[in-house]
């Protein structure tokens, strides 16, 4: 038997994997409102692949003598100030609400997480420095940071993530954090050290894996937060450039028109709530199917 | 509790220095001439270095840092580069507005918020738990500007029933709660979601304690186990909640302002970004992060008020 699977048989060895993994989905399963999250958003997924296909117009084509056209069948949504259709619109604008929010929630996991994972492991005075630090981050209110760094960065795409990314990395550095220094003392961290396994086998093979599911059920919450940011900013006006059609955008333009054209604010509005709505019940129902108190542990 | 509210006081203060710091580095260590930025690719180069002497940018990095964390200590933002004027007049002369407007949301949030958790945690997975659930996560999904225009169209525009322009410049009482109800139910009945959520968790663990059990058995009556037993320790989350949401409800506030037009720091930013005004922008982040601070020191304690058992630990 090699050291490695020697640690298995210890008897404060890591949970199970599978059987925690089944229990889990027994939760999830249990609760019916993840499943609508979970269709709602695979099906907004498939819309944003499939938009060259199935948008009815080209999103950026202008028909000036079709412009502020109210829903009809020809356009089910309407059409905005330029002509342009707003059903075609709202399907090509769900690529960069997802493309931001999934981008900046992966940044923040990838970089919040190293910090929290990395401090609490270390420990001592380094870890109380770096907990400082992002507490202080914390006590910025996430969109008017964003805002700000999207204003002196310029508002484009990459920019937008990182203002995104950099709102979201404190808090997933204390979600990371949190379990690690639980975990390292545990019997089995324990032994991979007194078997000499370097401090970087010990986290990525040992510690990481225990902790993933909580950080990847508040990355899921946190896209909600991150789509909604993405649309607050793009409403104030540092969104990606026009034409590109950004569901905040859209309303922003439509805002201007709310008047006469209402329907440029709903379906965009509605978009943005219905993803939102969707992540919620789906980021729930993981909680919840990771919580070891309802899992009966 | 004197000594408790001194040694709060004081753990506030190297928070408040690394928030300056942080705004600091954030307006200098992004890409990029803040006076190029400011000016466009048109500038001189006479008209760019007056700027850069203007705003202090031509001096070295540690005396800019050590002037502007002074001057910050002081009270001193800076001023505007648009009006000229001190960036801490231009945010009191507006601050009134969305302190009405925050303090009417928190309230509404509460009105509705803490009843609901309360009675879905009653009903815990009945029909009335189920709906509240739902609407809760529903309120929390809404970006606020959606929800605004939302009721915009619905309740200004369709009913009339109030103006579309959330403030007046009148004295009357009355018209200005008039004007202020939409923007306020809108900032509180997402607020009211959150509290709902938490209201609801804090007290389904608190009734599953063992005094309320023995408050139960000794035959207390339902509602008053509830009302005086649980709620108390039940409030504490639901407090920090309150607390940590600020950060949200002042993004929130922003939003709500641009949407029903109303004066307050919300328009002042926003103005602020349109015409680059920088110091006013880092002015406004300090001052956010302030009341951020602020609000942080007051739920402490809060905790102690309601539990006494905080201020002595």
């Amino acid at each position: 038997m090699k050291p490695a699977e020697a640690i298995d048989d210890i008897a404060d060895a890591p949970p199970e994997p599978r059987s925690a993994l089944v229990r889990a989905f027994a939760v999830f399963n249990a609760n019916k409102t993840s499943w609508v999250g979970v269709i709602v958003f695979g099906a907004i997924v498939a819309m944003a692949a499939l938009a060259p296909l199935i948008s009815p117009y080209d999103p950026i084509e202008q028909d000036i003598i079709a412009r502020l056209q109210p829903p009809s069948a020809e356009h089910w949504f309407g059409t905005d100030m330029f002509g342009r259709d707003v059903l075609s619109r709202v399907i090509w604008g769900s690529q960069i609400s997802l493309i931001v929010s999934i981008a900046s929630i992966a940044v923040a996991l990838l970089v919040g997480g190293t910090i929290g994972l990395v401090s609490g492991y270390i420990g001592g005075r380094t870890d109380l420095l770096i907990m400082q630090a992002m507490d202080v981050l914390l006590s910025f209110p996430s969109l008017i940071m964003g805002l700000i760094v999207v204003a002196m960065l310029g508002p484009d795409l990459i920019n937008l993530i990182i203002a995104i990314a950099l709102t979201a990395v404190a808090p997933f550095a204390r979600i990371a954090r949190a379990p690690t220094i639980v975990l390292k003392e545990r019997a089995f961290v324990e032994a991979g050290r007194a078997l000499g396994f370097s401090h970087i086998r010990i986290v990525l093979v040992h510690i990481l894996p225990n902790l993933l599911a909580e950080v990847l059920v508040m990355g899921s919450l946190w896209m909600a937060t991150a789509v909604r940011v993405e649309a607050s900013l793009s409403f104030i006006g540092l969104g990606v450039r026009p034409p590109t059609p950004t569901w905040g955008g859209m309303i922003n333009e439509g805002f201007e028109n709310i008047l006469d054209a209402p329907w440029l604010s709903i379906y965009p509005g509605l978009a943005i709530l219905i993803l939102v709505f969707a992540l919620n019940m789906l980021g729930d129902g993981l909680r919840d199917a990771t919580d070891p108190k309802l899992r009966g542990e | 509790m004197g000594r408790y509210i001194l040694k709060r006081l004081a753990a506030a203060v190297p928070t408040l220095l690394a928030v300056l710091t942080v705004v600091f580095l954030l307006v200098r260590v992004v890409p990029g001439d803040p006076a190029q930025t400011i000016l466009g690719d048109q500038a001189t180069a006479e008209a760019l270095a007056a700027l850069r002497a203007r705003l202090g940018l031509d001096r070295p990095l540690h005396v800019q840092y050590f002037e502007f964390v002074f001057a910050a200590l002081r009270g001193d933002l800076g001023n505007s580069l648009v009006s000229g004027r001190p960036i801490i007049d231009e945010v009191v002369a507006v601050l009134p507005h969305t302190i009405d407007l925050t303090l009417a949301a928190l309230v509404i949030g509460s009105i509705f918020g803490i009843p609901l958790g309360i009675w879905a945690a009653m009903h815990r997975n009945r029909f009335i738990d189920y709906v509240t659930r739902i609407g809760s996560l529903l309120g929390l999904s809404f970006p606020v500007f959606v929800s605004g225009i939302f009721l915009l169209l619905v309740f200004a525009l369709h009913w009339r029933w109030f103006p579309v322009i959330g403030t007046s410049s009148s004295a009357d009482f009355g018209d200005r709660m008039h004007r202020l109800v939409l923007p306020a139910v809108n900032l509180g009945l997402i607020m009211a979601a959150y509290i709902t959520r938490v209201t609801r968790s804090a007290m389904l663990q608190v009734l599953g304690e063992d005094y309320v059990r023995t408050a139960r058995a000794k035959g207390v009556p339902r509602r008053v186990v509830v009302w005086r037993h649980a709620l108390r320790n039940a409030l504490i989350p639901v407090v920090t909640v309150i607390g940590l949401y600020l950060g949200i409800l002042i993004g929130n506030s922003v939003l709500t302002e641009i949407v029903f037009n109303r004066p307050g720091l919300g328009k002042v930013i926003v103005g602020a970004l349109n015409q680059r005004d920088y110091p006013m922008l880092q002015g406004l982040l300090v001052i956010y992060c302030f009341l951020i601070v602020v609000v942080n020191i007051a739920t402490d304690l809060t905790y102690g008020l309601i539990d006494p058992r905080v201020k002595h630990a």
